[in-house]
């Protein structure tokens, strides 16, 4: 007996519920743009610039002889946050101690560090260990951010670049528009639960895109060659049958995928946590963008029908189906 | 119908045999490694241990013995970003160009009359001369001075210094072009003194490498912190000789412009006034050693210079007999000796409050250079090796079972061409380790869940070849012919999915840096290894299944 996660045949109409699908891929967008705006991200230090310590004790945790301790060393904005990890021992308390950025270009000076160190010890636990220190200046952090930015539209605009060369602008434009809505729905997530953006976010921010556009691009294809074989069959109905032909596809590959980053978000310990969670998200995500906003979009443009001829202008012919049901 | 031609076949079983090789040590990482640590380390000295006998003998030499490294936070270590202040050296270079403008201007007396040194910002050189009417002579005079870039950027025939005169002031400062060779050259010379007192402590593996124009990314696992690494590289060891003008009380004594006030070592409290031109640099320095001072017994240190020092350093202590010199270590006053005779043989001696650690240490950092110029931090990380080693099983672990249950996912599915699947899968890791070490990549922890994604990414390809399959068999032409199509048809849409996903790991590996980069590597390796095990290898697998069984019927 085999498992499948579809049955062999499927005729689902992935557009009866257009309106309501891509309405709520529209609200979320919007949800998301509004809570970035309002609560804005939890930026880590590649960013902002400043120290993070993380701390190793066998004391139990109160985050407010942490605060007391630090106090003094007048550092400015202090966020202590305790680590919580299934593969720590019954007596390992794990805090992370973020400092703001300080004065000048440089990293935190050692002795800043030292100080920190030597009060914590002082006033919570002598013995306590401090297995990572990490400091970055804020010079190098505008930087990071400027990279980062520069990452993430490079990549769109590559992708845009090479699905219009395999395929026609109308698939870039919604294959684009599904990789933007996926994007700024983790960017949402992240604002809304406060989860760490750092460098490492924005790789799972890529990640997600290369993901995304992986799945898109299968159903385009199979879209393509269906237009080829169904001249006279309506976009809509193309489109729909190029979906339910690679649905069984569709999930299966993000489900080994899923079930491969649940491994690492359970087992994988705390440190790329927020990274694995980044890119599990982004899977569930674009595998849904991918079927309901990347053919959305390109149904509302419409796309050329006769893939006979060469040259196309074919965006005028194409746009007969336009706005089916959008 | 379903062929590969023989030499196809041995080609793909000897693609994956030979990444298999290279994967291989990576299973007995800690046998290899101390092996590959044993044969440098007798390299070396030339002497062999027992201990280091049997760690050679553990691993047989005929085997592969590359091994993929491990990030920083997967080992621990410390990380540096270092920016060099390049523009330091420009007013380096326009102290020693003093001497010679000021020979250039006074053959031009007659035109221009008397000039003298002005203070001016880091960086520039600016004179002022008595008669603004010879200006023009003066700048012609010192433009002589300059000579064409030597630069493989570009800048060709254009002079080492820009030389303009305004009123009575000649201004001089390093051309556009030959700050940019300047900077290079900087960057070059720190990276090789960095890499030199780096390997003086003799770790494992460390990265020094350039970044962008001025700057210096340092990564040395095994060492307890980034405190640490500073020390041990930021220790300028800048030495010079200076005239001395006279002594002083305190840092904030008034001076003669082109003067300045250090501190003394051995004295606490006393302070010296300084010619701020030095007569010779530690640049011109081509030995140094620890010794013994042969009347007081004292330890000290010994150096030579090269020709150029050697005559400078005799010139100027042959016409200042009787006056104190001091010998400047990082701004401060080592000793101040009074010259006793001409020293022209360029070799002398440092002596001051050492003892043997200290005049030995000091002695390397000589040796091992100045840097040239100042280096400031913009980043620094220390991960402790606890914390390495847990994130490595913590990997570990869920890769294990994230293989696992992809594994049992496919066979669930696809049945026997599950399996097929899943052993291309396997390969595929092996592969993927393979490649890494091959290419000497570092695997880093965002790596490690590159490669969990890429395990559940690589069944894609499968999954589309088989959907095909499975398609293609309800049209019915025969199992054999539903294979072969299944594989035609499923290839574009193969090939154009996995090109995406490569363009954005090479985006990241190009703007990326540190653990992102890691990531991308093990992303962009992991994407080419599936497509050539699904396509190749399952093919393969398949075709072999096939010409054994001849099945009339199949089941996907």
């Amino acid at each position: 007996m085999r498992l499948r996660l579809v049955p062999q045949e499927t005729k689902f109409d992935f557009f009866k519920h257009a309106r309501l699908t891509f309405g709520a891929s529209i609200v979320a967008v919007i949800a998301s743009l509004v809570i970035w705006a309002m609560v804005g991200l939890n930026f880590g230090i590649d960013f902002l610039g400043g120290t993070t310590i993380r701390t190793d004790s066998t004391v139990q945790v109160d985050v407010g002889d942490y605060r007391a301790a630090l106090e003094p060393l007048e550092l400015g904005d202090v966020v202590i946050s305790e680590v919580f990890d299934p593969s720590f021992a019954d007596d390992q308390h794990v805090v992370t101690v973020r400092i703001q950025a300080q004065e000048g270009d440089e990293a935190v000076t050692p002795e800043t560090i030292l100080a920190i160190q030597s009060a914590l010890q002082e006033a919570v636990d002598p013995e306590m260990t401090f297995p990572s220190v990490e400091s970055v200046g804020p010079k190098v952090s505008g930087e990071l951010i400027q990279t980062a930015i520069i990452a993430v539209l490079a990549s769109l605009g590559a992708i845009l670049v090479y699905i219009w060369l395999r395929f026609e602008w109308q698939f870039s434009v919604g294959a684009v528009a599904a990789l933007v809505h996926d994007v700024i729905l983790t960017i949402g997530v992240f604002s809304l639960f406060q989860i760490r953006f750092d460098l490492a976010t924005i790789a799972a921010l890529l990640t997600i895109v290369g993901y995304s556009i992986n799945d898109t691009v299968v159903i385009f294809d199979r879209l393509r060659e269906n237009l080829i074989k169904f001249k006279q069959m309506p976009l809509r109905d193309v489109m729909n049958l190029s979906a339910n032909e690679t649905l069984s596809r569709t999930l299966m590959t993000s489900g080994t995928t899923l079930v491969a980053l649940i491994a690492l978000i359970a087992l994988g310990g705390d440190v790329i946590r927020g990274f694995v969670f980044a890119i599990a998200w982004g899977v569930v995500v674009g595998t849904y963008s991918s079927i309901y906003v990347a053919k959305n979009v390109v149904l509302m443009i419409g796309v050329k029908r006769d893939w006979s001829k060469p040259t196309d202008g074919g965006g005028a012919s194409g746009t007969q189906f336009a706005n089916v049901d959008a | 119908m379903l062929q590969i031609p023989l030499w196809n076949r041995l080609l793909i079983i000897l693609t994956v045999l030979v990444g298999l090789s290279f994967a291989m040590p990576n299973f007995f990482y800690g046998t290899v490694e101390r092996h590959n640590d044993a044969v440098a380390e007798i390299e070396r000295t030339g002497t062999q241990t027992p201990e280091q006998e049997a760690d050679v003998a553990a691993w047989p030499s005929f085997l592969p013995a590359t091994l993929v490294n491990l990030g920083l936070d997967l080992r621990g270590g410390a990380h540096l970003l270092a920016e060099v202040q390049v523009e330091d050296v420009y007013t380096q270079r326009m102290d020693s160009l003093w001497p010679e403008v000021r020979d250039a201007l006074r053959d031009e007396r007659d035109t221009v009359g008397t000039i003298r040194r002005i203070d001016a910002e880091d960086g520039l050189l600016q004179v002022r001369i008595s008669q603004p009417e010879g200006m023009a002579a003066a700048v012609a005079a010192v433009r002589e001075l300059g000579q064409p870039v030597v630069s493989l950027t570009g800048g060709f025939g254009e002079s080492t210094l820009d030389v303009s005169g305004a009123g009575d002031v000649i201004t001089v400062q390093l051309s556009e072009s030959e700050q940019a060779a300047t900077n290079d050259r900087t960057l070059q010379q720190s990276i090789e003194i960095v890499r030199r007192r780096v390997d003086e402590a003799g770790t494992r593996e460390p990265t020094i490498q350039r970044q962008g124009s001025d700057r210096i990314l340092i990564q040395v696992p095994g060492i307890g912190s980034a405190q640490e690494l500073k020390e041990l590289i930021g220790t300028t060891a800048r030495l010079t000789f200076h005239p001395v003008v006279g002594r002083a009380s305190s840092p904030d004594e008034d001076t003669d412009s082109r003067q300045m006030i250090l501190p003394s070592v051995d004295e606490g409290g006393g302070y010296y006034i300084l010619e701020e031109t030095p007569v010779v640099t530690g640049d011109d320095l081509v030995d140094s050693q620890p010794g013994f001072d042969q009347q007081t017994g004292e330890a000290i240190v010994t150096f030579r210079f090269n020709p150029t020092g050697a005559r400078a350093f005799g010139e100027y202590t042959a016409a200042n007999v009787g006056a104190p010199f001091a010998i400047v270590l990082d701004e401060e006053v080592i000793s101040a000796p009074v010259i006793r005779s001409a020293i022209t043989g360029g070799a002398g001696q440092i002596s001051g409050n050492f003892n043997v650690e200290s005049s030995t240490e000091l002695a390397i950092l000589l040796r091992a250079g100045a840097l040239p110029a100042e280096m400031t931090f913009l980043e620094e990380r220390t991960i402790g090796p606890e914390l390495g080693a847990d994130s490595v099983k913590a990997g570990e672990t869920a890769a294990v079972i994230a293989f696992a249950a992809v594994l049992i996912f496919m066979v669930a599915s696809y049945g026997l061409f599950g399996v097929f699947a899943s052993i291309a899968l396997i390969l595929n890791v092996g592969l993927i380790f393979g490649v890494l070490s091959l290419i000497g990549a570092t695997l880093t922890l965002p790596g490690i869940a590159g490669i969990v994604l890429t395990i559940g990414m690589a069944v894609d390809a499968n999954v589309l070849v088989f959907e095909r399959i499975r398609e293609e068999l309800k049209t019915a032409k025969g199992p054999a012919r539903a294979i072969e199509l299944g594989y035609e048809r499923a290839l574009s849409a193969i090939i154009d999915a996995n090109i995406t996903t490569f363009i954005i790991a090479t985006i990241l590996f190009v703007l990326g840096s540190g653990p992102v980069r890691g990531f991308s590597v093990t992303l962009g390796i992991g994407i080419v290894t599936s497509v050539f095990t699904a396509i190749y290898v399952t093919r393969l697998l398949l075709v072999f299944w096939f010409e054994r069984k001849r099945p009339k019927k199949i089941e996907v």
